[in-house]
């Protein structure tokens, strides 16, 4: 099959692109073990890799895999609900000249407001439970997804909708056949923009009272100077922040085929 | 009504501005039905901007438009096609989804109007190449797409806007000639805006010469040629003496 062919070959392509991320990852990985051990440098100061490694595995099964499992929920829970509100805010921007007037400028507002104010204020109304940091991360993300969805809306070629008017096209069938695909590449951009903030939302929100998560972890590890456990979350919660961004980035490949790559003929 | 009844397009003293530029200014026109007639002119002559109006994408400053007795936006939406320059396919939707996208629009299911789209693929050169994106195509096939796209619309007024502007001369010949033979066997109302001269005569029964901007229509020639292939009435006498009527018509327009 020339398709599998040349899915084989674009995979490979790919995997190769990859190589100099990882390259320096490592060389950065080994330079600071290299600092930690050629300076003398105390555990609680800077842990070597090595150390958070072994506290990484150390501490799994009795703080870091029930610490994580919380934060995944938060995150991916809050992500879901940046995207629906995002989407469903952008659109109604969208449709309605009257609605944009209403509420753009309170979105901006919105904004300004520091979510490090905001986190006690929501842990205070919905006390210890999972609903403050869901909600905190949502508000930290909807904004990029709002802003890229309308963003691609408004890029749209005005001459592809005249043409869908004179094809039978109701508001909405342009919508969802014309505007909304031509705006799924912003949108994407919107949203892998918004999977890159998750994992700050999340640690803010468990910050301002949390019995269980990575940040919650953190907080208590940071007076103890347990500077090998700080890190191993910290390592957790980058991996899952990157992990979100590149399920993002596959699911555009999938949906959003016509561009990037796709035209490499 | 009568009347308006022969009348394919009526256009009473059609003014359209934009800011201070008078696009069309006065703009008398009559197309009876089943009639093609081409239009040809400078570029910016207010051409283009003649078809929006036709076919409601844009409502006139002053004048009357009706068309098939529509006078209303929507209604002239409702009976005009409109085929641009640009083939504004879909690259997201295969060749099969693009050209049934009006179908799709009028609450046909996806799958009943592909089959209803299907069998026409063979008649467009596009035979084979229903699953294609747009990208995978060259230019000609594109425009045949968005023609077969505009036809399966089954809208009896059919307004093209330079539909062969952007394909190279020999693709263009080609494409002139299979839609001479496509019009022959499907009648229907045309307006065809051309800068191509051959191109109006080859596919109009009728060409207006309209004026630089703002633009008026200042000669309209009947076209009565002999039938035969594109090279043949191209070579022949009456097609040569009408083409240099139009130039002369056409002269110091730039």
């Amino acid at each position: 099959m020339v398709t599998s062919d040349r899915t084989r070959r674009r995979a490979r392509r790919r995997a190769r692109a990859f190589l100099p991320a990882v390259g320096v990852f490592l060389a950065l990985i080994g330079l600071w073990e290299l600092v930690t051990v050629a300076f003398g440098i105390q555990d609680y100061i800077l842990p070597a890799p090595g150390e958070v490694i072994s506290t990484l595995i150390d501490r799994w099964s009795d703080t870091l895999a029930s610490a994580t499992w919380v934060t995944a929920q938060e995150i991916v829970l809050g992500f879901g609900m940046s995207v629906a509100a995002g989407l469903l805010i952008a659109g109604g921007l969208h449709f309605s000249p009257i609605v944009r007037r209403a509420l753009y400028p309170l979105l901006i507002g919105s904004q300004t407001v520091p979510v490090v104010v905001l986190a006690p204020i929501l842990a205070i109304i919905f006390g210890y439970t999972l609903t403050p940091k869901i909600i905190l991360v949502a508000l930290i993300c909807f904004f990029p997804v709002v802003v890229g969805t309308l963003d691609g809306l408004a890029g749209v070629d005005p001459q592809l909708v005249r043409m869908m008017r004179t094809l039978h096209g109701t508001r909405w069938s342009i919508f969802r056949r014309v505007e909304f695909p031509a705006a799924l590449p912003s949108v994407f951009t919107g949203l892998r923009l918004a999977a890159a903030y998750t994992a700050t939302g999340a640690v803010f929100g468990e910050y301002a009272g949390a019995t269980d998560g990575l940040g919650n972890v953190m907080r208590q590890a940071v007076p103890q100077l347990q500077s090998g456990l700080v890190c191993a979350a910290i390592g957790l919660l980058t991996a899952m922040a990157v992990l979100l961004f590149i399920l993002v980035s596959l699911l555009e490949r999938i949906l959003v085929p016509w561009t990037g790559e796709g035209n490499d003929r | 009504m009568g009347a308006d009844d022969d009348d394919g397009i009526r256009l009473v003293g059609v003014t359209r501005r934009y800011g201070d530029v008078v696009a069309v200014d006065g703009l008398d026109l009559v197309v009876p039905r089943h009639r093609r007639l081409g239009v040809v002119g400078p570029s910016g002559c207010g051409k283009s901007t003649a078809l929006s109006l036709i076919c409601g994408l844009e409502e006139p400053d002053e004048g009357r438009i009706t068309v098939l007795g529509a006078a209303d936006g929507p209604g002239r939406l409702a009976r005009c096609a409109w085929m641009p320059q640009r083939d504004l396919l879909l690259p997201w939707r295969s060749v099969l989804a693009n050209a049934c996208i009006s179908l799709e629009n009028r609450g046909v299911p996806r799958r009943a109007a592909q089959a209803r789209v299907r069998p026409l693929l063979d008649r467009f050169g596009l035979a084979g190449f229903e699953d294609a994106r747009p990208d995978e195509l060259s230019g000609g096939m594109r425009q045949r797409v968005s023609f077969l796209r505009t036809l399966v619309a089954d809208k009896e007024i059919l307004l093209l806007d330079e539909p062969f502007g952007a394909l190279d001369s020999i693709t263009r010949a080609g494409a002139q000639q299979w839609l001479r033979e496509t019009l022959a066997s499907e009648p229907r109302t045309v307006v065809l805006v051309t800068h191509d001269v051959d191109e109006a005569l080859l596919l109009s029964d009728e060409v207006a010469v309209m004026s630089r901007r703002p633009g008026r229509i200042t000669a309209r020639l009947p076209v009565d040629l002999p039938t035969g292939s594109r090279r043949e009435v191209i070579a022949s006498a009456p097609f040569v003496a009408l083409r240099d009527r139009l130039l002369a018509e056409l002269e110091g327009g730039w």
